[in-house]
């Protein structure tokens, strides 16, 4: 956990416990509660609709420039809403490799 | 007037879609949850600059873990059964520091965020008082159905039937009771200029009504369903397929109330609430009268919700009461 | 004037930007005074007429939050129900002042005056200040705000004044002017603030890692807010010309037995040692302005002479050693290894009367258990045995 930034001696405590650095929860990469699994998106099937992004509840995905949206390894939690609603089933969910 | 608040208001299309994320990833909510992906929408629509208020609950707990927060935007966590109040405070500070010239004039989006616990039960004074005072502010109902973050404990919000650790399935009992308390018909009696019911499926019309109540000058309230597969006992999977069936069987139609007057999104095809029943295990024990019994009330609800559409939209009065 | 009007006139004063009140007996002369200066124009402040007082406070909290100078007022029962935000309050480092207008806590539901509903608070976080008069009831009011709002404090201030008793009557008062109030009190300068072009996230989820320290932080700033206090008097009386201290003394020199008061009933008291003195008897009195934090050194000097104590606590603590107050001074005296015997009287309660002869009573049997060196927890006097 984020164990080593809140172990502040009193004196350095934010006051009223105010957390100041706003979304800092970046640092905290949620990718390991996956169990193995993870969706992969097939270019040649995807037709650039963004539902992936729009209905990822931890935003994994993020638009590039040529349209196609990236995953990220990173806070990706495996749910699988966004193979379950690819309109176009471009998604699977597959074993993910060590 | 709203027509006034709304001029500038351009409709979010699928191309047009606001990039800003209030809520940022790192957040510890469950796999696949409905919530905080509702969430995500309602403040991704309504967009900086916000104030954001919420109630104790799933999405505070798992978005401010000191030292980290999944804020981006301001945000204050007080107690269970004030956000609206402190909301009330949030919004009438600002407005009179902005009277006084301490900060400068600019619209704030004062929002509060809270689940059915902390606004049908525990919250529901302080959310009347805010309303009926009428303070410019969006209050937020992120609906599971339950007290999910203690556990899965029943609250008025939760469906009859369903069975949670306080109103459980067992040898004397069927889960759940009582019906659903109606929030937005409990708000619309308030007279606040906007009220409207929103489910994560349905994105855009999500996102438009958040950015509408947002604009909107005085209260605003938006009962958003939000799945919870822990607690509804389904797939990580399916909480967007959740929250379109819900919509699809009627069982909580998408409609908005402005200025007193009902709009309801109606469905081209209804589906048997059975669809939506059958995939979440907290309905699993549900014997086919009761089933029944929750189709006949969701279909005598919808007509109710129709016929206040008519009598709101035009005003009409029974010709037998005309001849009094 | 009315001491609620001339508490309404000082919060006019000090420019509060947000007032959200609730009614409840005896402060609603407060509440309605500040209405009516928000309703013609004397004041520029959101009057939130909130649906209970959990939402006057959490209304108050919002306020402070946004940069805004918040005020609200209650008593007994309305403060009971805050009671949830008042450790939030103090706990998030927000400054804002609360007047308390002092009222039993029900049940026998009781509009009268006694020091229950704040004693309740003790544990809060909460800089706890007492008025004896009117006067004084406007000066801790405007000295209230520039305390909580200090840098090195940001904790919520109570000023309590006796309900009825001293809310309700008439007294000369003498209201400053704006403009000297202006060098006194400066608007409120905020640090941290929520501001959508900086953004912090108040009110997290702590862990047992960081609770602790949270706590430490606010004993810390409590007690070293003392340090404040006595600037801000200093500062008052250089303006105004009035002096506050956290204990005062009443003709205590020479004094071998010292009454220990709080609040209005002190007055009463004073002209109970007036008496007394007048017979030749040894007798004085402190009372306790600064009750959190508890001013210890200035307690010990102020009772450096006395042999007794006779300690009046208008709250009880039920199945305990004492009263409130009488358990803070038995618990201060603890380790000294001189200290005077201490009687422990609770009365008044309820808004039962208080009387010169009540008080020449309690010292009688403080001296007379001194004596024996009786071993009393505490005596409630005045009750009805047959």
């Amino acid at each position: 956990m984020a164990k080593v930034d809140a172990l502040h001696p009193w004196k350095e405590a934010p006051l009223g416990c105010v957390i100041s650095e706003a979304g800092n929860a970046r640092k905290f990469k949620t990718g390991d509660w996956r169990s193995k699994i993870r969706p992969l998106t097939d270019q040649e099937k995807c037709i650039k609709c963004g539902m992936c992004w729009i209905f990822c509840p931890e935003m994994a995905y993020s638009l590039r420039a040529d349209g196609f949206y990236d995953w990220s390894s990173e806070y990706c939690k495996g749910c699988g809403i966004c193979a379950r609603e690819c309109p176009k089933e471009a998604i699977q969910m597959i074993a993910e490799e060590e | 007037m709203i027509a006034e608040d709304l001029k500038d208001f351009k409709k979010f299309t699928p191309k047009t879609l606001p990039q800003e994320e209030p809520l940022v990833y790192g957040h510890r909510a469950c796999q696949g949850c409905g919530e905080v992906l509702a969430l995500r929408m309602v403040a991704k629509a309504i967009g900086s600059p916000m104030v954001a208020v919420s109630a104790t609950g799933c999405m505070e707990i798992i978005s401010s873990p000191y030292p980290q927060t999944a804020w981006a935007v301001p945000w204050i966590h007080v107690a269970f059964e004030n956000a609206a109040a402190v909301a009330s405070g949030v919004e009438a500070g600002l407005k009179a520091l902005m009277a006084k010239g301490r900060i400068p004039e600019k619209k704030i989006s004062v929002v509060a965020f809270a689940g059915d616990g902390g606004t049908a039960d525990i919250g529901f004074q302080a959310l009347s008082g805010a309303m009926e005072r009428g303070h410019d502010f969006v209050y937020v109902c992120l609906d599971n159905e339950a007290y999910m973050n203690t556990g899965i404990q029943r609250s008025s919000s939760t469906p009859f039937g369903a069975t949670t650790t306080t109103s459980p399935a067992g040898k004397l009992s069927y889960g759940q009771r009582t019906w659903k308390k109606n929030l937005p018909a409990i708000l619309a009696s308030h007279n606040i200029p906007y009220v409207a019911t929103a489910s994560p499926a349905y994105y855009l019309d999500l996102m438009n009504k958040a950015k509408k109540a947002a604009l909107i000058k005085g209260p605003a309230f938006l009962h958003v369903y939000s799945p919870c597969p822990t607690g509804w006992r389904h797939g990580t999977d399916l909480a967007i397929e959740v929250s379109r069936l819900v919509v699809e069987t009627n069982i909580f139609p998408l409609y908005e109330v402005i200025d007193g007057k009902y709009v309801v999104r109606k469905n081209t095809k209804v589906k048997p609430v059975e669809e939506y029943l059958k995939i979440q295990r907290r309905f699993s024990h549900l014997t086919p009268e009761l089933i029944q019994t929750i189709q006949k009330r969701v279909d005598t609800e919808y007509e109710r919700l129709l016929r206040l559409e008519t009598s709101t939209q035009t005003g009409e009065v029974k010709e037998e009461a005309k001849k009094e | 004037m009315e001491v609620s009007i001339a508490v309404s006139e000082a919060v006019k004063l000090a420019n509060v930007d947000v007032i959200s009140a609730y009614p409840i007996t005896p402060q609603t002369h407060i509440v309605e005074h500040l209405s009516e200066l928000v309703a013609d124009g004397e004041l520029t402040a959101a009057f939130i007429p909130v649906e209970s007082e959990h939402s006057a406070l959490s209304a108050a909290v919002g306020a402070a939050a946004v940069g805004a100078r918040a005020y609200t007022a209650t008593a007994s029962q309305g403060l009971a129900l805050m009671h949830e935000i008042m450790f939030i309050a103090s706990g998030l480092r927000l400054p804002m002042v609360m007047t308390v207008v002092n009222r039993a806590l029900s049940t026998p539901i009781n509009i009268w005056n006694d020091l229950s509903d704040i004693m309740a608070e003790r544990d809060t976080g909460w800089i706890q200040l007492f008025a004896i008069n009117g006067q004084e009831a406007v000066d801790l009011t405007l000295q209230a705000f520039k305390l909580s709002e200090d840098p090195r404090v940001l904790l919520p201030v109570a000023v309590n004044l006796d309900g009825f008793v001293l809310s309700h009557v008439i007294e000369p008062v003498e209201i400053p002017d704006q403009e000297t109030v202006d060098r006194f009190l400066p608007p409120y300068k905020p640090g941290i603030r929520l501001d959508p072009d900086n953004p912090v996230s108040m009110g997290a989820f702590g862990s047992p890692d960081v609770f602790t320290e949270i706590k430490k932080q606010i004993d810390e700033a409590l007690i070293g807010s003392q340090k404040v206090a006595a600037e801000v008097w200093k500062d008052f009386g250089a303006i105004f010309g009035r002096t506050y201290k956290p204990v005062e003394s009443y003709k205590t020199k020479g004094a071998e037995t010292l009454l220990v008061t709080m609040g209005s009933i002190s007055e009463t008291a004073m002209s109970a040692v007036d008496l007394m003195r007048e017979k030749g008897e040894k007798v004085g009195l402190i009372h306790i302005r600064l009750w959190r934090p508890f001013p210890f050194k200035d307690f010990f000097q102020a009772i450096r002479e006395a042999k007794v104590l006779a300690v009046v606590d208008r709250a009880l603590v039920p199945g305990g050693a004492g009263g409130p107050v009488g358990l803070e001074v038995k618990a201060a005296l603890f380790d000294k290894k001189e200290r005077p015997y201490v009687a422990e009287f609770i009365a008044g309660l309820g808004g039962r009367d208080l009387t010169v002869e009540i008080f020449t009573e309690m010292v009688a049997k403080a001296n007379r258990y001194a004596q024996t060196q009786k071993e009393i927890r505490y005596e409630m006097i005045g009750v009805r045995e047959k």
